[in-house]
């Protein structure tokens, strides 16, 4: 869907951008991370063509990026901002139309959203009189009238109550279902590993780590299980297991291990006579991954 | 161009639905209409009239009635003395009490030396200045018997010069008509640069709102910047337009109502009794004005006038939309508007040269600059400009509207996403060379 090559932004001495690769597959919902000012805006804004990368490539669909596909993108900026003194519907219809949606059907698709989201009774409002809430999930309404292809969604949870929140999480996951690209740009780790498919992190202008999510979660195993045991059943342990923390408690032994993935199997068998209540590898965390890449950096 | 035209839709039918535009559209002229007729109106009210009680023992004044609210009451001098006179003019209640005592042998000397004026509390200076020369006009008539010249004479001999002044340019030996040349001038000028002043802040503050709202964000992933600024500065000049053309349609109702309501019944009640004098007076009157008009250009003049007006407005625009664009808050943007507010400010300041001199160098020169020529321009005009010289001025004007405006834009492009710092003047130089 997006094909970055090379890609090279500055602003004066400052890099935004170095030389950047990068490959977002159609209908995957990819996680665009790094820490602040690494790059994702200036990424983002080029994708946008708000403005332009001093050299390197950009394709949409295989084609050279250009105005054309500007109505193909939704883009919901971290800075949220609407027209204060508009309606919410003639906002919405402006911004609609701006996006080349026929005035007919942008009202249709309107009144469907507002409705979807329990806004109607505010559609003659101006934005001014809503809540923060309310405006975000407008906001969000005009990202998606136009039904584009490619989504980006920048920091799209910020200001969102808990409920709220699900209700987009529902929302994006169901637009990626449906086969749109969503670029979702964030620092909410959590947030990731539950809607994305695939990754990149970028850092100071450069890619840093790019895959699926299983296959970074899988390079970057730690290698330590946690255990569940009745107290004191065992004495001596198999060669080649560290333990790295034991406690006891409610009359069970909690356990750390860490060992090699040869070992795995001799372990199995010898707590297999034992009474086991857990035998679980400890997952990799995108947090814990991002700090750690992006400090080696 | 469908984007640009849903731009200028938004920022015109914004600005026309607020109250506060609707409000000032019409109240605009009636406050302008008070501010010409109120003083009329004023001065032709009846003001009380004040009394003034005079003890002529001269009989200086011939019994001088006085004047519209000045009256004055004379007492005779054989029957009061001054204190007596002056306790009537007390009971009275007169506004003043004058004494003009007599002078051993009519010396008018001792007269003007000895004349007195008494009232309690402070005087006008109207009446003060008006009895000053009453007393003088009739001193100088009795200066003039002693040394035995008949006033008759020196009365008869007064003559009043009306220069006829010829302008042998305009082929037609017209009157001149210099007066009402000034005055079309400096209002065409004064209502550019009002326009310029009022739309183009309108523009810079259109800019900082979406700005600071951050709605910029979304509308730059839409429509290129370069869109965005020529809708809302087209859009506002729409806005413009029409509150100009409801001023001028409003204001000449106004016009025509006030006129015949207030100054067509004076004028048909002075002018019934005598219809002689009704022929006569156009003839040196009304009938010099009209034809001194006709000397000059309207249509050049009205033409010029929209075309300065749109350029002027456009190119000072573009400017107001970079300042906006380059501050996060109105506050920030003095700093930024002197460089655009200082050439205006000059152009009314050349402009009373102009007035004065249409072809002189000065005017000559600050007509062709374009940041000064719509104004200066359209002070000369009415005198007559060389076509050559208005279609070289128009000319430079659209060049630098072009090449301003891309200026601009290459400044706003970048300052509508930037926050944070004020940037430096060379800090703008930079963003308009940045590539993109």
């Amino acid at each position: 869907m997006i094909k970055a090559e090379g890609l090279h932004k500055s602003y004066g001495n400052h890099v935004a951008l170095h030389h950047l690769d990068l490959e977002v597959k159609a209908g995957s919902i990819f996680g665009l991370l790094g820490p602040n000012g690494a790059g994702k805006t200036s990424f983002i804004r080029i994708i946008n063509q708000i403005t332009a990368p001093d050299s390197g490539q950009l394709f949409f669909n295989g084609e050279k990026l250009s105005a054309s596909h500007i109505k193909k993108i939704g883009y919901l900026p971290e800075e949220r901002g609407l027209y204060p003194k508009m309606k919410v519907g003639e906002q919405l219809l402006y911004l609609a139309q701006l996006k080349e949606v026929e005035k007919s059907q942008a009202k249709e698709r309107i009144l469907k959203w507002l409705k979807d989201f329990q806004l109607m009774d505010w559609k003659d409002k101006n934005v001014e009189e809503l809540s923060k809430g309310m405006a975000q999930k407008v906001q969000f309404i005009a990202t998606l009238l136009h039904q584009p292809e490619l989504l980006i969604l920048d920091e799209p949870f910020t200001g969102f109550d808990p409920r709220n929140t699900e209700i987009i999480k529902k929302e994006i996951q169901r637009l990626g279902e449906m086969g749109t690209t969503i670029i979702f740009s964030t620092h909410r780790m959590e947030s990731v590993e539950e809607i994305c498919d695939s990754i990149v992190l970028i850092n100071k202008g450069k890619k840093v780590l790019e895959g699926s999510l299983r296959d970074i979660k899988q390079q970057f195993r730690s290698g330590n299980y946690d255990l569940i045991l009745e107290e004191s059943e065992i004495s001596t342990w198999p060669a080649g297991i560290e333990i790295l923390s034991q406690a006891s408690l409610q009359g069970k032994l909690h356990l750390k291990l860490k060992l090699e993935p040869e070992n795995k199997q001799s372990l199995l068998q010898f707590l297999s006579t034992k009474n086991l209540h857990l035998f679980q590898e400890e997952e990799a965390k995108l947090h814990d991954i991002f700090i750690q890449t992006t400090a080696e950096e | 161009m469908k984007k640009i035209g849903l731009i200028i839709k938004r920022e015109f039918s914004t600005r026309v639905r607020k109250k506060s535009f609707i409000i000032l559209t019409i109240l605009g002229p009636i406050l302008m209409a008070a501010v010409m007729f109120l003083p009329a109106y004023l001065a032709s009210l009846p003001t009380d009239d004040r009394v003034i009680t005079v003890l002529d023992e001269s009989l200086l004044l011939d019994f001088e009635k006085g004047k519209d609210e000045i009256r004055l009451r004379y007492l005779p001098p054989d029957k009061f003395d001054f204190a007596s006179a002056q306790a009537f003019s007390e009971a009275q209640g007169d506004y003043a009490f004058m004494h003009i005592p007599l002078s051993e042998g009519g010396d008018p000397d001792f007269v003007a030396r000895n004349v007195r004026l008494f009232r309690a509390g402070d005087i006008s200076v109207s009446v003060e200045s008006y009895l000053e020369n009453t007393l003088e006009k009739y001193l100088q008539k009795e200066k003039l018997k002693a040394t035995g010249v008949d006033p008759e004479i020196i009365a008869r001999t007064k003559t009043k010069v009306n220069l006829r002044v010829i302008n042998t340019d305009e082929g037609l030996e017209t009157e001149n008509a210099t007066l009402i040349k000034m005055g079309i001038g400096y209002v065409a000028a004064f209502a550019i640069y009002i326009f310029i002043f009022l739309y183009g802040s309108q523009v810079m503050r259109g800019v900082i709102e979406e700005k600071t709202s951050r709605v910029i964000e979304i509308m730059v992933s839409s429509v290129r910047p370069f869109e965005m600024m020529s809708g809302k500065i087209i859009g506002i000049g729409l806005v413009a337009m029409l509150q100009f053309t409801v001023w001028i349609g409003l204001g000449s109702l106004f016009y025509v109502i006030a006129v015949s309501l207030f100054i067509d019944p004076q004028l048909a009640a002075n002018n019934l009794p005598n219809a002689a004098a009704n022929i006569s007076l156009p003839d040196d009157g009304l009938l010099s004005i009209y034809s001194s008009l006709q000397s000059i250009d309207f249509f050049g003049i009205i033409a010029s006038f929209i075309f300065y007006f749109i350029f002027g407005y456009l190119l000072y625009a573009a400017l107001f939309a970079a300042v906006g664009s380059a501050v996060d808050k109105e506050s920030d943007s003095q700093q930024f508007m002197l460089p655009i507010s200082l050439p205006l400010i000059l152009s009314l300041l050349v402009i009373i040269r102009a007035l004065d001199n249409p072809d002189g160098d000065i005017a000559f020169w600050f007509s062709m600059i374009p940041l000064t020529s719509p104004l200066v321009m359209m002070a000369r005009l009415p005198f007559g400009v060389a076509p050559w010289e208005l279609i070289l001025s128009m000319l430079i004007l659209l060049i630098s509207f072009v090449l301003l405006t891309w200026f601009a834009s290459k400044i706003y492009r970048i300052g509508i996403l930037m926050y944070g710092k004020k940037p430096t003047f060379t800090e703008l130089l930079r963003w308009a060379r940045y590539k993109n």
